[in-house]
């Protein structure tokens, strides 16, 4: 009786098999918020590189993430972008978009661009090229051999290169680049995939003074359209962000709010200057250890 | 270069901006065509000397001067064979960076399926007379032939195996080391194991393609007899052929934006990878492709030679051809075919007059390339150009400097 019953379920004729449903591949804001990361662990031989961390973003937003060495900021982008499998937790894009069952190819698809520590653009093609392989499209391995520019994705990378400020270096060898137009062509390459989330990593490490004023213009100016979480070591320029910025410590977070609000917060102040320093802390002291 | 005062959003003084933008663009096309530029051309030389050698060899007495014997016919289809070898080597390690010391494999693989179907063609000619079973199984007191023996009388039968075999084991390879992530040396090491694990199964009797001794002793392919001048000219014909074929449809892929995706993996693997490309499926199809024009080769290879054994599956072998790839050039499709025959050629008068210096001769001639032209004989030619060049110095320039220094960085 009960495997009649399954078959007959098995056949509804209102409803789909879950195999031939549709994939749902757009990501629902409905409540305004983008990332989900919920009581998140991660270990590498018992050592706690997150912790229980919780971090919500809103649809839209800057966030600045900001905390020691080790304090588990890289691993938090692996975990989110797929490279790194978490132990226990949930991380969400949308409501709808689990994150933790797909590969890293899937989660860039999905529209979560990812700049590295490190700036990583294809040394050996052009400029242009970089851009055409960042382009939204179909990225299997027969549509792309007989891929073809559209006048629209040709815009785009008109677009995006004004954007980056590289148009007279569209069609010279991204290897002869200078490190910081290497950032920003990595930038950019992010752009050209239309991302709904940008995740990056250290965007003014090695740049000059005034390069790392454009790079803030530039972030600003992305915010909005595309949510945007920056993970950076210098302070000026997270303060040049002026928006919400997250501390991370031992693999959680410590505390979250505006930057002011984060230079007199007594954690804060505790765990960067340790107990003693915070009887007679200054935010000027805290700010130089940050 | 750096610090262009150029602001991130001036918005673009529209038309001469952006007809330097078209400019660059129809440049852009051509650069790529720029590579194509040569493809005709080398085509087009390849059968016109494939044609002359033919027509010297059929046309000519034996007697006049520019005759061409039916000796160096088969000489020069050896090294075709080759150039489509390395070819293969090129397109897997030159563009997508994988180092595969086991093409041999592939190569000897379309070998044999050639050599069974050869085989099944002599018939009850053998030594031994049986119109059913090769030589070696009566040898060996073998009552029937071997399940896997069975369809390759069939000339297309053997051919889909040629290409198939070859494909199948490069997939399954290529699968399960990209999926798990295995790169560099490691895979290297893999493939070397691969092809000595084959070379040794393929040693023993009780695998059935002859032991030791291989399959030899073929009298006719489709009919025609092999000793034939004629035969001997048309496999030679039919090489060349191939050659231009896979050429031309290599070039095809490579400069497609499925080459610039391979170029990619071999540069920046895990930034291709969070752009949204499953780079495991472009390296195993690579592969697999690379595979099959491996074993077109070793199918080509075969008929001309007279003999397959295991003696092909040997490790050495695998490394000679990279060995021609690092020569010509890798990461030019044209550097390899120029590498497999000039070192073949090498090979050839070098074994005829001083056999025991051959090995040190190869050696000293890798050595050499790896630290004066990282880039090959390809590299060599480019570094002429922009040093002897008038036309367009700057953008060859800027071509060699990046590569140069990421030669170094290596």
């Amino acid at each position: 009786m009960s495997l009649l019953e399954s078959t007959r379920n098995t056949f509804r004729r209102d409803q789909v098999w879950s195999f031939l449903a549709p994939h749902e591949q757009q990501v629902n804001v409905d409540k305004d918020m983008i990332l989900y990361v919920e009581g998140l662990s991660v270990s590498f031989d018992g050592f706690k590189a997150l912790n229980d961390l919780n971090l919500y973003i809103n649809d839209g937003e800057l966030r600045c993430l900001i905390g020691a060495n080790g304090a588990g900021k890289t691993t938090l982008m692996d975990v989110i972008t797929g490279k790194t499998a978490c132990d226990t937790g949930s991380v969400f894009f949308g409501q709808n978009i689990d994150l933790l069952n797909k590969d890293e190819a899937e989660i860039a698809q999905l529209g979560i661009g990812r700049k590295f520590q490190k700036p990583t653009v294809f040394e050996e093609q052009t400029v242009f090229s970089n851009l055409e392989l960042s382009l939204k499209s179909d990225k299997g391995v027969l549509p792309t051999l007989w891929a073809k520019l559209t006048p629209t994705q040709l815009d785009r990378i008109d677009e995006v290169l004004t954007t980056i400020g590289l148009k007279q270096q569209c069609f010279m060898l991204a290897g002869a680049l200078s490190h910081g137009q290497k950032q920003w062509l990595e930038i950019g390459m992010l752009l050209a995939a239309e991302p709904r989330l940008l995740l990056i990593d250290e965007p003014v490490a090695g740049m000059t003074a005034q390069e790392t004023e454009r790079t803030a213009e530039l972030l600003t100016s992305l915010a909005g359209d595309h949510t945007v979480i920056v993970v950076e070591h210098d302070m000026e320029f997270v303060r040049s962000l002026a928006r919400t910025v997250t501390v991370l410590h031992q693999g959680s977070v410590l505390a979250e709010g505006t930057m002011d609000q984060i230079q007199n917060h007594p954690d804060v102040i505790e765990v960067y200057l340790g107990e003693d320093a915070s009887l007679t802390s200054s935010t000027k002291a805290g700010e130089s250890y940050l | 270069m750096n610090n262009n005062p150029m602001s991130f959003n001036s918005t673009p003084s529209s038309s001469a901006s952006s007809d330097a933008f078209n400019q660059g663009l129809a440049k852009e096309a051509n650069s790529s065509r720029a590579f194509g530029k040569h493809t005709a051309p080398f085509v087009i030389l390849l059968l016109v000397i494939t044609l002359l050698a033919s027509a010297a060899n059929l046309l000519l007495p034996e007697s006049a001067s520019l005759y061409v014997s039916t000796y160096s016919i088969t000489l020069l289809g050896k090294y075709l064979c080759y150039a489509m070898l390395a070819l293969a080597v090129d397109i897997i390690w030159g563009y997508c960076g994988i180092l595969s010391l086991g093409h041999g494999a592939f190569f000897a693989l379309g070998g044999y399926a050639m050599g069974m179907y050869l085989m099944r063609q002599i018939g009850d000619r053998g030594v031994y007379g049986n119109p059913l079973l090769p030589d070696f199984m009566v040898f060996l007191d073998w009552q029937e032939l071997p399940w896997f023996w069975l369809g390759m009388d069939q000339f297309w039968f053997a051919m889909i195996m040629a290409v198939f075999i070859p494909g199948l084991l490069a997939f399954v390879f290529g699968w399960l080391a990209f999926r798990s992530r295995v790169t560099g040396v490691y895979l290297s090491i893999m493939t070397q194991a691969l092809t000595y694990a084959l070379l040794l199964s393929f040693f023993r009797n009780e695998m059935g393609f002859g032991g030791n001794n291989g399959l030899t002793d073929f009298k006719e392919i489709l009919g025609f007899d092999l000793q034939s001048d004629a035969t001997r000219v048309s496999l030679f014909v039919i090489t060349a052929i191939m050659l231009s074929l896979v050429f031309v449809s290599s070039h095809y892929i490579l400069k497609s934006r499925l080459g610039k995706v391979v170029l990619a993996v071999r540069d920046g693997e895990s930034r291709a990878r969070f752009l949204g490309y499953r780079t495991q499926n472009y390296k195993v199809w690579l592969f697999v492709y690379s595979a099959v024009i491996a074993g077109i080769a070793g199918a080509l290879y075969v008929p001309q030679v007279g003999i397959i054994n295991p003696g092909e599956f040997s490790p050495i072998n695998s490394i000679e051809i990279v060995i021609w790839v690092a020569v010509g050039g890798r990461g030019t499709l044209i550097g390899a075919i120029i590498g497999a025959l000039l070192v073949n050629y090498a090979k050839t008068r070098f074994t005829a007059i001083m056999p025991e210096a051959w090995l040190f001769a190869l050696g000293a001639m890798f050595v050499l390339v790896t630290l004066y032209l990282p880039k090959g004989l390809m590299g060599l030619y480019d570094q002429l150009k922009t040093k002897y060049g008038t036309s367009n110095t700057e953008s060859s320039k800027s071509n060699t400097t990046p590569s140069t220094h990421k030669e170094a960085n290596e």
